[in-house]
């Protein structure tokens, strides 16, 4: 795959890949491809990602239709959670006759 | 053979470690000789159409098609290997001396498959014809009376129909994309039409297997269907181009046949019972 950008002829969009690997898995991103369309990105991403059935689902998502989090700023970004274990529900004690938990 | 525990079939294996007989469908059994010469003309035409097919790995447009059409190379070299596999049985050759030992007129694929397609266009238009017979004989021979044709037509089946679907969608788009891209893929599927009719017409091997092999032509109408609905949606007429002379189904072959199976066939020859 050419770098985009690169090659002035290139013309055809960078699309993302996701694959469910079984049912109750959900969709996780495997890499990405390109495609001059969505059906043609469904496919190639067939050929390229599923060749060792890796999949029964997938999913493509035109690249520039994804919003990501800036990774310069992930300090920032990423900061609250720290300090706040208490978010984690291992941090409780169960409380004496609660079932089913 | 090893059992299945001791090898990792995604890690780094030797090819001999894998008992490559036993994953072909429909294998274990012995054909007739008659059975054997109809299973030959199927896997020379799945096996000659993958050796083409691999003069496209890094020439596609984009590494993309190079993968697609790779795959498709492996799903026609998996059908060729259980048919010469399957036929071998009833002259005592294995696959490999099917494939590579075998002089040009003991050969007996389609004319279709032999054409140079080494431009985009040409290539998909034999795609495009030869998939959509590919998927009305497999579709038949699922039924097939001898049960490992059955067995390997079931198995092909449903990997011919995705090449169909792959030549249909590069069909539409080529025949919407410009101007250029339009002209060029009405010249090739008018150059390959041609070479479609040798596919369905039947013959004393055909006629004499009954319920065993399927007869070229009862494929015809669900082929013209499929072509039908496609050149529809992409806007174009059907080729006029008149039937090409052929004899593949008797041995004999076009000149480009000559060079496809010297290359093909070259090394196994230069170095017999070569490893790797």
């Amino acid at each position: 795959m050419s770098t985009p950008g690169e090659m002035g002829t290139e013309d055809w969009p960078l699309w993302e890949v996701f694959i469910r690997a079984n049912r109750g898995l959900s969709h996780v991103h495997v890499g990405s491809l390109h495609a001059p369309d969505a059906e043609m990105a469904l496919r190639n991403a067939r050929d390229l990602y599923t060749r060792r059935n890796e999949g029964i689902s997938i999913w493509v998502v035109e690249a520039t239709a994804v919003t990501t989090s800036d990774p310069d700023r992930k300090g920032e970004f990423f900061e609250s959670p720290a300090g706040k274990n208490y978010r984690h529900a291992i941090y409780y004690t169960r409380a004496e006759g609660v079932k089913h938990l | 053979m090893s059992t299945e525990e001791e090898i990792d079939v995604h890690g780094d294996v030797s090819i001999d470690q894998l008992d490559l007989a036993a994953e072909l469908p429909g294998s274990g059994r012995t054909a007739t000789p008659e059975i054997a010469e109809y299973a030959t003309r199927l896997g020379d035409d799945a096996l000659i159409l993958s050796q083409q097919l691999g003069w496209w790995i890094s020439r596609a447009p984009e590494l993309e098609e190079d993968l697609a059409l790779g795959n498709i190379a492996l799903d026609l070299l998996g059908h060729a290997r259980a048919f010469l596999n399957f036929a071998g049985t009833a002259s005592n050759r294995d696959e490999d001396e099917m494939a590579f030992m075998r002089d040009e007129p003991e050969f007996f694929n389609c004319w279709l498959v032999e054409q140079p397609g080494n431009e985009f266009g040409s290539m998909l238009a034999r795609q495009l014809y030869f998939s959509a017979y590919q998927v009305q004989l497999y579709t038949a021979l699922e039924h097939s009376a001898d049960e490992s044709l059955a067995a390997i037509g079931a198995k092909a089946r449903r990997e011919v129909t995705y090449h169909l679907d792959h030549a249909v969608m590069w069909t539409l788009r080529l025949a919407g994309g410009t101007d250029e891209s339009r002209r060029r893929l009405i010249v090739a599927l008018e150059d390959m039409w041609p070479y479609v009719e040798e596919l369905f017409i039947d013959d004393e091997l055909t006629n004499s297997l009954d319920g065993i092999a399927i007869r070229p032509s009862s494929l015809r109408a669900g082929f013209d269907e499929t072509l039908a609905a496609v050149f529809a949606e992409a806007g174009l007429e059907l080729p006029m181009a008149r039937p090409a002379a052929t004899g593949g189904r008797q041995g004999r072959h076009s000149t480009p046949f000559g060079y496809i199976l010297a290359e093909m066939q070259w090394l196994a020859r230069r170095h017999p019972g070569a490893k790797w």
